[in-house]
């Protein structure tokens, strides 16, 4: 997997309740929740982001809630993929059990500004800073029983495919 | 049941957490980063997360669930209906436990905050293996299992096939040493704790509280605790069981459980030694529960609105203690003291217990059992520019309200003194 998009970039702990506020969870309409994507971060955020765009978080990005309606409403603003320092737990296997792509780099977010366009190469392992100087800085890898869950299409999929054998 | 991972050589001992999670295997023993798959004794879902999980469910073409007697399903977040589109949400979870025979559905009427109904009704037990799609579900750890909480889609994995993955987590060994001062609860206790390694110091990890000054805590504060382990990223937090434990459970298990304890040799990632002596009652200021201080050092912040209640603090033990330090006084002028009772056990025993009229005489009002405000729903959201003092667990930015509110985390003792001086205080300063 190789795509390409403007980044948007957030500071540490980003929370479920900033990612979508809990005031908006007596829905799980993905268009729904995707109107109020990072609200509580920055308000004005789903009016100056295209789809295609890509989340810069520091550290312990979707820290908080379990809730699946995070991850739900990133992926139905549109964002192509979230890259931070580290993440919450909950949120990484929900990203992954939903297929919503993630990559943990620690050095991305020291290098770029809004605005900034990167090309993340899942396969490669690496990420490139569009017009940066900087060498491609390497993603941390992801285990391989994760990689299994993301190439059958995720959690769901995956049991059903191991039912079938 | 298969091993994932790669299994280290040396050392045979294992933790609390390790122990657990490998019964629940066919393997004898299990280390930090090894991936597993292991079998679910309790699956837990609420109105927000279960309704995502049955649809899952049914469209990964989810017939029958692997046991309808190990399945929880509970409206407590926006139930009462708090709207229209909450009742839909109601209504996906009671049609499924219908259909579904679901033992453990609770009703309005029955139902109460999840994390205090569940280990009341006994429905979890020490050695079980808990997921609930809630990341409060660590606050079984406190009887000695092994809990976290998990999305909806692992949910419903764990719903149709009775098994679930899991990497297994390094421990941080936490000993607390020292006996406590007055009005210092488990809240305090963790709050501390949090504000010490901060909000992602045990992520990923397992928390396992230990000292004497643990096994002198109440089952109560032992589940507050315990819940708040995910707010300093832990994936689960964890007691070792003893006669308090025993106490508890005795009486409430309908089926057998298991006592474990970590071998003396066990491995950890850290073991950080706290001085119980040391803290006083805290309060973590906003926007994150790592922003805690001692009450004497909160300088005059006025407050006001006080929530008493929540999975972190809305047990009979923590109403007692507010009770205490609201009797014979009143909420200052202009105060919103709202009590949350976490479940009907809990209300009907502090109606019998006379704690009802102390709450009213000063100036509070009761609430029915919900999560309601700790997550922005309803009953006491904020308004811009307001503060609430709250027992929960959360404190970030629009989290009981508008974005431009502000809630800072405590005890019930200083949730209470702040009610009486209308800014944060503890007891002693009153």
């Amino acid at each position: 997997m190789k795509f390409g998009g403007r980044i948007w970039k957030f500071g540490d702990n980003i929370d479920t309740d900033a990612i979508i506020p809990a005031r908006y969870l007596n829905t799980w309409d993905p268009q729904a929740l995707a109107a109020h994507c990072m609200e509580d971060a920055d308000p004005l955020f789903m009016k100056k982001m295209r789809p295609g765009d890509i989340l810069i978080g520091g550290e312990n990005f979707g820290c908080g809630s379990s809730r699946e309606h995070a991850p739900i409403a990133i992926k139905a603003a549109g964002i192509a993929g979230v890259v931070a320092k580290s993440f919450a737990r909950i949120f990484y296997r929900n990203s992954f059990n939903m297929g919503l792509p993630i990559f943990e780099s620690r050095e991305l977010w020291g290098l770029v500004e809004d605005g900034a366009e990167i090309e993340i190469d899942a396969g490669g392992g690496v990420i490139r800073i569009i017009g940066g100087a900087t060498e491609p800085l390497h993603i941390q890898p992801v285990p391989p029983f994760m990689q299994e869950l993301i190439a059958d299409g995720g959690l769901m999929n995956h049991i059903a495919k191991g039912k079938a054998k | 049941m298969r091993g994932i991972g790669v299994r280290e050589n040396g050392n045979m001992s294992m933790t609390i957490t390790e122990k657990i999670l490998s019964r629940h295997t066919d393997l004898d023993e299990v280390h930090p980063g090894m991936l597993i798959n292991a079998r679910v004794d309790i699956a837990l879902g609420n109105d927000i997360t279960a309704p995502i999980a049955i649809d899952v469910f049914r469209k990964s073409g989810g017939k029958e669930v692997f046991d309808r007697e190990k399945i929880v399903l509970v409206p407590d977040h926006f139930a009462p209906n708090k709207d229209i589109e909450s009742a839909e949400q109601c209504k996906i979870m009671r049609d499924f436990a219908r259909e579904h025979e679901i033992t453990h559905y609770f009703e309005v009427g029955e139902a109460g905050v999840e994390h205090a109904l569940l280990p009341e009704k006994g429905i979890v037990l020490p050695g079980d293996l808990v997921v609930g799609a809630d990341s409060h579900t660590c606050t079984y750890g406190a009887l000695g299992a092994f809990a976290t909480g998990v999305g909806s889609t692992d949910l419903a994995a764990a719903m149709l096939t009775g098994e679930l993955w899991f990497k297994v987590p390094e421990t941080m060994k936490f000993v607390y040493h020292g006996k406590r001062r007055p009005w210092v609860s488990g809240k305090d206790l963790i709050l501390h704790t949090i504000g010490r390694i901060g909000v992602d110091g045990a992520l990923y990890r397992a928390m396992e509280f230990t000292g004497e000054a643990i096994r002198e805590l109440t089952m109560a504060d032992r589940f507050t605790m315990a819940n708040m382990a995910v707010e300093a990223g832990g994936k689960n937090g964890i007691f070792i069981p003893d006669e308090v434990t025993e106490a508890y459970v005795r009486e409430r298990a309908g089926r057998k459980y298991e006592f474990y304890s970590s071998d003396p040799d066990a491995l950890y990632h850290s073991v950080i030694d706290i001085d119980v002596e040391k803290i006083e009652p805290q309060v973590a200021f906003p926007h994150l529960p790592s922003n805690a201080r001692g009450i004497s050092e909160a300088g005059d912040v006025r407050i006001d609105q006080s929530i008493i209640g929540s999975c972190t603090n809305g047990r009979i033990e923590d109403l007692r203690v507010a009770a205490s330090v609201l009797k014979g006084r009143h909420a200052a002028h202009g105060f919103r003291l709202i009590i949350i009772p976490a479940t009907p056990a809990v209300y009907r025993q502090a109606m019998h217990e006379g704690l009802f009229d102390v709450f009213l005489d000063a100036g509070a009002v009761i609430s029915l059992p919900t999560c309601g405000p700790c997550l922005g729903g309803y009953m006491g959201i904020l308004a811009k520019g307001e503060r609430s003092v709250a027992t929960t667990n959360r404190n970030f930015v629009g989290r009981m309200g508008h974005p431009g509110s502000e809630v800072y985390l405590a005890g019930p003792a200083v949730a209470a003194a702040t009610a009486v001086a209308g800014r944060l205080a503890g007891p002693e300063q009153l």
